[in-house]
C-alpha cells in the first residue's frame, strides 16, 4: 500500500459510510459528497468520482487502483465496493470533459468503458434539470436538442483494448494453472457479468435524469442479458469444478423452474410497476414543465398590471400594455405548445408571421389590430415580401386608419384594422382594411406615394399584386395576393 | 378586440328598416344610431348567464338601459343550474352565454334548454360571449346551438346590435368566426357525407370571406351586389350547415390550422 492508496482508499471509505471530512485533505469549506462521476466514466464512475473529490488527477487514482490490483487483487474488491456503496452522481467532473468523448485513461477498460451515452437522448425535455442529489442540471443545451452522435471507435479506446488484452495475456502467463486457480475463470466470468448489469443499471439511473427515456433500445436489454448469461456460467463453471457435474442437467432444470415459476408470479407486478413508474414520471415531468411557463406567464401578468397602475394617467400606454399581456396570455392558452413567449423564435408559417407582424405594430402604434386566418402554409420568399407589404399596410392603417389617428384628428375613432389572411391552393391572399377617414388615391401626389413603392411595387418585384381602395369616408383596404412557392 | 362584433351594422332595427344615412360610421357613437334604431320598437328580454359577477354587472350597466337600449335584463345566473332555472323561469327572448362555466359549460346549458329553444313560438335564442380563442370552444358552442358568437370585447353598441338581431332569428358572425368557419369547411380529402351539409356554396364562401375581413354585412352586400336580407339568409344557412352538419371533427379541422 502506497501512501497515496491509503490517502485515496481511506478517505473515500470514511465518506462512502458518512465520516467527517478528510484528514489530510486541506479542507474546504463546504463540505463536498462523494460521488460516483456520470460523466467520462470508464467502468463504475469510482476513480472519477474519487479523483474529482480529492482533487487529484483521475488518472493517478485509476494507477493506484490497477496498482492494488496487480499486487494483491484488493483494487478490485476496493472498487466494487465504492462502486456498491457511493451513489451515482456527477462529482468530480471537470467541466472541460463533461459530455465530450470517451477519455484515455488507464489501459483494461476500453472494453467496457466506452458504453456511457455522452450525448442527450433523443427528445429531451427542454428546461427541465436533472434531479441528482446536489440538484445540479445535467449537461444538456437548454432546449434539448437530440445530439445523435454516432459512436467511433476512437484511438483510445483501440489502444485501451489492446493494452487489455496485453494486460490480460500477462496476468494468464503469471498465473499456474491448477487445482487452486481452477475456480479463478468462474469467479472472473461471475465479476464481468455483475459488472456489466451494474453498469446497465447506472445507465439507466442517469437516463431517468435526463428524461423519461422512451427508447425501447435492444442495447441495455442485451447487455444486461450478457452480464446474466455470464454469471449464470460462472457459476454453473464453480459447480462444474466442485465435481457435481453429473448432477447439473437437474440441478440447472430446477432452477430453471424456479425462476420460470417466480417470473410468472412476480412479471405482472412487476410489469405494472414499471408503467406506473414510467407514466407517473412523465406526468410529473409535463407538471413541471407546464409549472414553469404557467410562472413564467403568472409573473409577467403581475409585471403588466403593476406597469399599468404606474401609467394610470396615460390610457394609450395602459391600453398598450394590456394588449400585448393579453396576446401572450392567449398565445399560450390557446397554442398547442405556446410557450407564452413571443419573442424567442422566427416564425415557420404564415400565419404566425401574419400574427406577429400584426403584434409588433400593435405595440409600436397602440391600435388594436385583429387579425384572422383561414389555412396556413410554410413561408418562402415571395411570402416574406407579402408579410413585408402587409407590414406596411397595416402601419398606414394604424397611422392614419385606426383610433389613435382619430384620436390625434378629433375624429371619430375607426376602431381596429382588421388582418385578413387565407391560404387557398397555391394562392396566399392578405387583407388589411381600417375605417378611418379614407384618401382618395388619384389625390395623392406623384412623390408622395409611399404605399406605392413599399406596397404595390414590392409585390410586383416579387411576382404578386397589391391593390388599394379607398374613398373619403369609407376607410382604406390594401389587397394582397402572391401565388406561394410550389410544394415544400 | 374591441371590433369583434364589427359584424354588424348598428342601425338594422328590427323591422324599422330605417337605413342610416349612407357614411355613418359603424359602431362610432355608443349606442347613438342604435337608440334611435331601437327604443321605437319592441323590448329585447335579455339573461346573462356568466361566472363573473364583475362582467354581468358591466353588461347590465353597459347594456341595461332599457330607455335607451331597448334591452331589459330580466335575470342572471352564474352557473349551469341557476341559468337553466332562470331561463326556464324567464322566458327571455335571448341569452347573452359565456362559453366557459362552472358545471359543463355554455354547451351544458344549451342542451338542457334545447326544448325552450326550439319552442315553435317565441323560442328563446342564444348568443354565445367569450373570451377565448380556441376554435374548439367557439364552434362546439355554435354546434351547440347558440346563434352567434362575439367576443367580450365587443363595444356596447354592438352588443346590443347583435341581442338584436338574434333575438330575430338572424346570425350573428363576427370575423373570427367566420374564420373558424372557413377553416372547418375547408376542402378536405374526405369525401362529404351529406352533400347539402358538408359543403358550403361559393356564394356562401364569398360572404363569410368578406365577414372575415371585417365587412359588415351591409357592406357585404354592396360587395356582392345583392340585399343585405340575402346576405343574411346566406349567413343563415351557414349557421344551419354548421349545427347539422355530421362531418366528423369539425372542430377539430377547425382546431387544427390545415398545412396547405
Amino acid at each position: 500500500m502506497t501512501p497515496a492508496s491509503s490517502t485515496a482508499g481511506g478517505v473515500g471509505a470514511a465518506h462512502a459510510a458518512g465520516g467527517g471530512p478528510p484528514a489530510d485533505d486541506a479542507p474546504p469549506p463546504p463540505l463536498r459528497k462523494l460521488y460516483r462521476s456520470a460523466e467520462g466514466r470508464m467502468l463504475g464512475g469510482v476513480a472519477r468520482g474519487l479523483a474529482g473529490h480529492l482533487g487529484l488527477p483521475v488518472s493517478w487514482v485509476r494507477i493506484v487502483f490497477v496498482a492494488l490490483t496487480v499486487t494483491d487483487g484488493l483494487g478490485v474488491l476496493l472498487y466494487a465496493a465504492f462502486w456498491f456503496v457511493v451513489p451515482l452522481g456527477t462529482g468530480g467532473v471537470d467541466t472541460g470533459t463533461a459530455g465530450s468523448g470517451a477519455t484515455v485513461g488507464a489501459a483494461g477498460t476500453g472494453a467496457l468503458g466506452g458504453t456511457g451515452r455522452k450525448s442527450a437522448p433523443p427528445g429531451s425535455t427542454p428546461g427541465w434539470h436533472g434531479e441528482d442529489a446536489q440538484g445540479t442540471p445535467d449537461s444538456q443545451d437548454a432546449y434539448g436538442w437530440a445530439r445523435l452522435r454516432v459512436r467511433k471507435p476512437d484511438k483510445g479506446q483501440l489502444f485501451a483494448v489492446l493494452a487489455l488484452l496485453v494486460g490480460a495475456a500477462v496476468i494468464a502467463d503469471n498465473l499456474q494453472f491448477g487445482r487452486v486457480n481452477t475456480y479463478l475463470w468462474p469467479v472472473l466470468l461471475i465479476g464481468l457479468g455483475v459488472v456489466l448489469v451494474w453498469r446497465q443499471a447506472d445507465d439507466a439511473r442517469r437516463a431517468h435524469w435526463a428524461e423519461v427515456t422512451r427508447r425501447r433500445g435492444l442495447v441495455p436489454i442485451a447487455r444486461s442479458a450478457a452480464g446474466v448469461v455470464l454469471v449464470a456460467v460462472g457459476v454453473s463453471g464453480i459447480v462444474v469444478v466442485q465435481g457435481s457435474a453429473s448432477r447439473l442437467g437437474p440441478v440447472l432444470q430446477a432452477a430453471l423452474a424456479v425462476l420460470v415459476g417466480v417470473a410468472l408470479l412476480a412479471g405482472p407486478y412487476l410489469v405494472r410497476m414499471m408503467q406506473d413508474l414510467s407514466e407517473e414520471r412523465l406526468m410529473r415531468i409535463r407538471a413541471q414543465e407546464r409549472a414553469e411557463v404557467a410562472a413564467h406567464v403568472h409573473d409577467s401578468v403581475l409585471h403588466t398590471l403593476t406597469l399599468i397602475q404606474r401609467s394610470a394617467d396615460d390610457p394609450r400606454e395602459v391600453a398598450r400594455l394590456a394588449r400585448a399581456q393579453e396576446r401572450e396570455l392567449r398565445n399560450w392558452l390557446y397554442r398547442p405548445r405556446g410557450n407564452g413567449k413571443e419573442e424567442d423564435r422566427r416564425p415557420q408559417t404564415l400565419s404566425e408571421a401574419v400574427k406577429s407582424t400584426a403584434a409588433e405594430v400593435e405595440d409600436d402604434h397602440g391600435v388594436p389590430i385583429e387579425v384572422v386566418c383561414v389555412g396556413d402554409c410554410p413561408l418562402d420568399e415571395g411570402l416574406d415580401a407579402q408579410i413585408q407589404a402587409a407590414r406596411e399596410a397595416m402601419v398606414n392603417a394604424a397611422k392614419y386608419g385606426g383610433d389613435g389617428a382619430a384620436a390625434h384628428a378629433g375624429a371619430p375613432g375607426g376602431g381596429a384594422v382588421q388582418v385578413f389572411a387565407e391560404v387557398e391552393g397555391r394562392t396566399v391572399f392578405v387583407s388589411v382594411r381600417d375605417r378611418g377617414p379614407g384618401f382618395d388615391p388619384d389625390a395623392v401626389p406623384e412623390d408622395r406615394m409611399g404605399v406605392r413603392e413599399s406596397i404595390v411595387g414590392r409585390m410586383r418585384r416579387h411576382g404578386g399584386t397589391a391593390r388599394l381602395r379607398s374613398a373619403p369616408g369609407e376607410g382604406t383596404e390594401v389587397e394582397l395576393e402572391m401565388e406561394r412557392a410550389a410544394e415544400s | 378586440m374591441n371590433a369583434e362584433g364589427r359584424t354588424n351594422d348598428p342601425a338594422h332595427g328590427p323591422g324599422t328598416g330605417a337605413a342610416p344615412a349612407a357614411g355613418t360610421e359603424p359602431g362610432t357613437a355608443p349606442a347613438a344610431g342604435t337608440d334611435a334604431a331601437h327604443s321605437s320598437s319592441r323590448r329585447v328580454r335579455v339573461v346573462l348567464v356568466d361566472d363573473h359577477r364583475m362582467f354581468r354587472a358591466g353588461v347590465q350597466a353597459e347594456i341595461g338601459r332599457t330607455d335607451e337600449t331597448g334591452v331589459d335584463v330580466v335575470g342572471e345566473a352564474g352557473d349551469v343550474e341557476q341559468a337553466v332555472s332562470v331561463i326556464t323561469a324567464t322566458r327571455p327572448d335571448v341569452v347573452l352565454l359565456d362559453v366557459h362555466l362552472p358545471g359543463g359549460g355554455g354547451v351544458e346549458v344549451l342542451r338542457r334548454s334545447s326544448s325552450l329553444s326550439g319552442a315553435a313560438d317565441s323560442p328563446v335564442r342564444f348568443l354565445a360571449l367569450s373570451v377565448s380563442d380556441a376554435a374548439e370552444d367557439v364552434i362546439g358552442v355554435i354546434r351547440g346551438g347558440a346563434r352567434g358568437y362575439v367576443t367580450k370585447t365587443i363595444t356596447g353598441a354592438d352588443l346590443v346590435d347583435a341581442i338584436f338581431r338574434v333575438s330575430e332569428g338572424d346570425a350573428v358572425f363576427s370575423p373570427r368566426l367566420a374564420g373558424f368557419v372557413l377553416d372547418a369547411f375547408a376542402s378536405t380529402d374526405a369525401p362529404p357525407l351529406d352533400e347539402d351539409l358538408d359543403r358550403l356554396t361559393q356564394r356562401e364562401r364569398e360572404v363569410l370571406r368578406l365577414i372575415a375581413r371585417g365587412y359588415a354585412y351591409k357592406e357585404v352586400a354592396k360587395q356582392l351586389f345583392i340585399s343585405v336580407k340575402t346576405v343574411e339568409s346566406h349567413v343563415s344557412a351557414v349557421l344551419r350547415k354548421l349545427q347539422l352538419s355530421n362531418r366528423h371533427e369539425l372542430t377539430r379541422w377547425a382546431a387544427a390550422r390545415r398545412l396547405v
